[in-house]
Formats: structure tokens, C-alpha cells, sequence
């Protein structure tokens, strides 16, 4: 119970950052074969979306770094199920190649991204690349990026964002992080990594569990709930200097942190006056303490919807625990969630139209995706312990824990339920996973 | 009754490692009070009321097992519960936090919650037979220290569960 404050510290890992190590694994018995010195996770894609834009990617010329770079492009198209890689049959392009489209399109692709990386007198990078659109004979996109050879996986992912969007329409998410708690044994590490899961670094280490993280809007900061001083605390920690500040530490538990869009507010749920309600504080200090619910019974896992009018939140007023909606300023509740007798941890989509929530189903927990307008229901996981949904913030992709084989795993569905798959960590449990806002 | 147990106190203080206070176990049958040793059965010294001298009761059963999905105090427990709550009603500067846990099943934080209203259950009865609600705080761990790591019914049981424990 004694917390060990010398054990408790935060850490930044130097970054790893060799391109090569993006391997995108289609077969799940492959995950042991690529062993790597670090746990880093990994990709399985086990369905498959109904339209997929087919599109070429060539590996980028002149420096080593180039087929890395191309390789990182190819696995984050690869994952959301929404396009088909074709061969580029060894081509061998510059971003100053002129492209015959008509072949590019006779070999299926109906668009080509291909670029250059040159390596400059300082150890710089200059990464120029192009997205030719084979149908229509033109050019999407033509962008140069500079960076050192750390940042090359950022200028990869940056790049896989454009081609996303120029393509679909909307906006990639293959730059952000995500966050989630690592257990191994009795260690605890609060991780932020790539959306992909590489270039994990650990952001806070303790013998005591880590639960609930949750990133500010505007990604600078992580609120979690640490048990460090024995039992359950909220603190606001801000990732770029480690600076961490307890700011709900009431008598009882204190957990459940969830931002209010705008970032001012963090509401809270706390036991200091009975059984757990949700409160919200200033966000920067923990003061200005407010009350929002005053049920005889459990209110817990406060989400405020994108626009800040609403906080939706698990309660068990009916007898089992349902979800429900309120004011975000406190106020009569609505239920929301009717079928079953265990509905708890309410995340709203970006667009505010989609509620997800892990229901249990026939004795397992699974991720559930409730369209608000419609109320109809869409199952979009078929495991046995699916926990701690959350959306990419394109709403496209969503993130949760998934128990494969006896172990808690990272794991992927698009949010129509089509496409799922694995982000495998090779030692240990990946718990209470949650995806980062688009980087500003 | 409180004097022999004050006595038996500074005994157990001085030989807290050694099996002490068997006297004074003896001298509660011969005094006829009943408890937990009675009965000739047991070499119980369960009647020590020291709650960190490991050989005493309140030391050694400060667990309230739940049934699933239930926060009611089984009847099995009570006495349990009363005789700690006898103890700090009592012993009025003595602080307890009282741990509530869940088994592995559900979310972290709704499990929180249900922990919370285990740790809450002990608490009332307590305050109701006298302790004053100052010495109490409640908290919970949920399903995050789970004392059984497997995913048996056995386990599960094992891990629903609140502890009451003394603070220094």
C-alpha cells in the first residue's frame, strides 16, 4: 500500500525509430516470428470493408529511408479496410518521373503516390512526394515535408493522412496517438504510442494500477486515474514536461475523468459524499468543485458530448446499469440505453451521432455502436471481455481492449463493424486503451 | 472484561512475535464471557481486540465476502462486522479505510463503483452500532487488485470482497 515514489517516475523514451520495423502482419501466426527487443504491436486485419479504393504506392527513390517510408504509407491504408494496395511491380519512380498514367491504371491502380527522399549535408531529410490520379489523368497532391531522420514515421504518417483525405474525403488519423495502460506483473505503464501502436514511449511507471486515461482536446495533457498513494486519485499530467497535478483527491475514490470539449472543465466522479456521483472541477487546478448528479445510487463514467450541452454517464438508478444523458450542467436525466441489463461506458462519435458502449451479451462484453437519431444498435465486436471504446477522431475507426487468447489486447474495428483488427503487444496487457485527438 | 483485555494489550505489545496471550483466553472462558474461542474446542487467542497484533481477530478476519452482483452484508459476516465495529466505537482516535473489491468481470470504472458501494455497506452497519463516521473512510480498488488472478467461480468469490483495514 506504501507507495514507492522513488520507483514512480516519469519517462521518456528516446525514440526508436527504424523505418524498417513497420511490418504490416496480415497472418496472426506470424506474430512470434517477428520478435522485436521492445513490445510493439501489431496489425491483423481479419475482414474486410465492401468498397475499397484501389492505389498504388511506390517506394520512395534515392535514400534507404524511402522503402521504409512507402512501407509505413502502405500499412496505414491497409488498416482501415478501405483500400487495396496494388503492386507497383518494382517500379522504380522519382517525384520528377512523369507518370503513364494509362499503365498505372491497366494495372488496377486508380491512383499512384510516389515520391523522393533526399538526405541533405546536415543529416536532414527532404521527403517530396506526389498522388497522381490515374482515372482522371491529373495530380491530388504535391507536397514537400523536411525533417531529421526521428521524424521520417511522422512525415510517413503526415503523407498517409493527405493520400487519405484526397481519396475519401476525410480526415486521416494516421498521425495521432493513442494511450493505454500496460500491466506487466505488478508494474504499471501509462504508454502513448503512434495511432499504428510503434514509437511507444512511457509516459508514467507504478507499482500501483493506472486507469482511465483520457486526453485533453487538444492533446498537450493526459487526465488518468493512479492509485499510487493507495487508492484511487485523478491527476492531470502534462506530456511534454512530465509536470503532473492530483486535481481531484477528495476523501473516498476519485476516477472517471472525462474533458469538457473547450478543455476548461474535467468532470470527475467522486465518493466523498456516499456512493460514486459526478462532479466537474477546473481542469488546470482541481478547484471550483461542482456537484452535477444527486442519485441515491451509482452515477459514474461522465463523456460530454462534442458540442459540451451534454454528459452522458453510466448510472444503475434502474437496478442495472443502463446508460443515460443529463445536462452537462447537472439536471434531469434521460435513459438512453434499453436493451440488456448491463450497458456501461458511454463515448459519443466526434460527429455526435454514435453512441458506443460495452454491453454484456449472452455472458460476454461487447462494443456496441447505438445510432442517437435511430436508436438502432450495431454489435461491432465478437469477443468475450471487449472493454474501453473509444473513436479515432474522424470517427471512423474504433479503438478498444479486446482478451484473445487468456490476454488483454489492443484491438480495431472501423465503426461500421466491417473491418476488425489486432494490435498485438508481445509482454503484456494492454488495458484501458484510448485514441488521441487530432494533432493541432 | 476491558481491564484483562487492556493487560492482555501490553502483553501482546511486549511479545507481539511470540504466541502470547494464551492466559488471558483462558482467564475469558473462566470468566464465562463468550467469544470466539469458546467452547474448549479452539486454542483460538481470537480474544485479543488488537487490531495489529497479528494473533488477534481483528488482525486475522477483516474480510466481508458478497454474493454476485449483491452489496448486502451476508449473515455469515455480521458478527464480523460487529465485533470491529464494537472495537472503534471504543476506540474512538482509531481510523479504519475500508476496501471494497470486485471480481475481473466488467469495466474498470463501473466496477469502481460497485467496489465503492461494498466498502459503503460495511461503513453503515458500523456507523449505525456506533462508530463515528470520521473514523471511516471508504474506497475501492474495483477490479484492479484482484487477491485471486484466475477466472474461476472460486476466484470470482474470492475477489468480492471488502477488507477493513486499521490504519497507524
Amino acid at each position: 500500500m506504501t507507495p514507492d515514489h522513488s520507483f514512480l517516475q516519469a519517462i521518456r523514451v528516446q525514440a526508436l525509430q527504424r523505418l524498417a520495423v513497420a511490418v504490416l502482419v496480415l497472418a496472426a501466426g506470424a506474430l512470434l516470428a517477428v520478435a522485436p527487443a521492445r513490445a510493439q504491436l501489431r496489425v491483423d486485419i481479419s475482414g474486410t470493408g465492401a468498397q475499397q479504393f484501389p492505389i498504388a504506392v511506390a517506394d520512395f527513390s534515392d535514400d534507404p529511408n524511402g522503402r521504409g517510408i512507402a512501407e509505413v504509407i502502405r500499412a496505414d491504408l491497409t488498416r482501415t479496410g478501405q483500400f487495396r494496395l496494388i503492386s507497383t511491380g518494382g517500379a522504380n519512380l522519382t517525384v520528377d518521373s512523369t507518370i503513364n498514367h494509362d499503365e498505372w491504371r491497366a494495372r488496377g491502380a486508380d491512383t499512384l503516390a510516389y515520391g523522393t527522399v533526399t538526405r541533405g549535408g546536415d543529416g536532414r531529410y527532404e521527403i517530396r512526394y506526389r498522388l497522381a490520379d490515374t482515372v482522371q489523368r491529373g495530380q491530388l497532391d504535391d507536397v514537400a515535408f523536411a525533417g531529421s531522420e526521428a521524424e521520417l514515421r511522422r512525415i510517413a504518417h503526415q503523407i498517409a493522412d493527405r493520400i487519405y483525405e484526397k481519396i475519401t474525403g476525410i480526415r486521416g488519423v494516421f498521425s495521432t496517438r493513442i494511450a493505454y495502460v500496460l500491466q506487466r506483473g505488478n508494474t504499471y505503464e501509462l504508454q502513448v504510442a503512434d495511432s499504428d501502436g510503434q514509437n511507444a514511449q512511457v509516459a508514467l511507471r507504478s507499482r500501483e494500477p493506472i486507469i482511465s486515461p483520457a486526453w485533453s482536446p487538444d492533446g498537450s495533457k493526459l487526465a488518468y486515474v493512479s492509485f499510487e498513494s493507495g487508492k484511487p486519485v485523478v491527476y492531470v499530467h502534462t506530456l511534454a514536461t512530465s509536470h503532473r497535478v492530483p486535481v481531484a483527491n477528495y476523501k473516498g475514490n476519485n476516477s472517471a475523468p472525462a474533458w469538457s470539449p473547450d478543455g476548461s472543465r474535467l468532470a470527475v466522479v467522486l465518493t466523498r459524499d456516499g456512493l460514486s456521483q459526478i462532479y466537474s472541477v477546473n481542469a488546470a487546478d482541481g478547484s471550483n468543485l461542482q456537484r452535477l448528479t444527486r442519485s441515491p445510487l451509482i452515477d459514474t463514467e461522465p463523456f460530454y458530448s462534442p458540442d459540451g450541452s451534454t454528459i452522458y454517464f453510466t448510472s444503475d438508478r434502474s437496478g442495472s446499469p443502463q446508460i443515460y444523458r443529463m445536462p452537462a450542467g447537472g439536471g434531469d436525466a434521460t435513459r438512453v440505453t434499453y436493451n440488456g441489463s448491463y450497458n456501461i461506458s458511454p463515448r459519443i462519435s466526434p460527429d455526435g451521432s454514435t453512441l458506443l458502449y460495452v454491453s454484456r451479451r449472452d455472458g460476454a462484453f461487447r462494443i456496441v455502436a447505438m445510432n442517437l437519431a435511430t436508436g438502432s444498435e450495431n454489435v461491432l465486436t465478437d469477443g468475450p471481455d471487449d472493454q474501453s471504446p473509444s473513436f479515432a477522431p474522424n470517427g471512423m475507426q474504433v479503438l478498444y481492449a479486446a482478451v484473445q487468447g487468456g490476454r488483454s489486447v489492443l484491438a480495431g474495428v472501423s465503426s461500421d463493424g466491417r473491418v476488425r483488427q489486432t494490435l498485438s503487444v508481445l509482454n503484456g496487457e494492454v488495458r484501458e486503451p484510448t485514441w488521441g485527438p487530432f494533432s493541432r | 472484561m476491558r481491564a484483562r483485555i487492556a493487560k492482555c494489550l501490553t502483553v501482546a505489545a511486549v511479545a507481539a512475535s511470540l504466541a502470547a496471550c494464551s492466559s488471558v483466553d483462558l482467564d475469558d472462558k473462566a470468566g464465562g464471557q463468550g467469544g470466539v474461542g469458546q467452547g474448549g474446542s479452539s486454542v483460538s487467542t481470537g480474544e485479543i481486540l488488537d487490531p495489529f497484533n497479528p494473533q488477534s481477530v481483528l488482525a486475522q478476519q477483516r474480510s466481508v465476502y458478497f454474493e454476485f452482483d449483491s452489496y448486502t452484508i451476508p449473515e455469515q459476516y455480521r458478527s464480523l462486522v460487529e465485533t470491529h465495529a464494537r472495537y472503534l466505537a471504543s476506540h474512538g482516535q482509531q481510523r479504519v479505510v475500508i476496501e471494497g473489491n470486485t471480481d475481473a468481470r466488467g469495466g474498470a470504472e463501473y466496477n469502481l463503483a460497485l467496489g465503492q458501494r461494498r466498502a459503503d455497506a460495511v461503513r453503515r452497519m458500523m456507523t449505525l452500532l456506533g462508530v463515528s463516521d470520521s473514523q471511516i473512510e471508504t474506497i475501492s480498488f474495483g477490479k484492479e487488485k484482484l487477491r485471486a488472478k484466475g477466472n474461476t467461480e472460486a476466484d470470482h468469490a474470492e475477489n468480492r470482497r471488502a477488507d477493513i483495514v486499521y490504519q497507524r
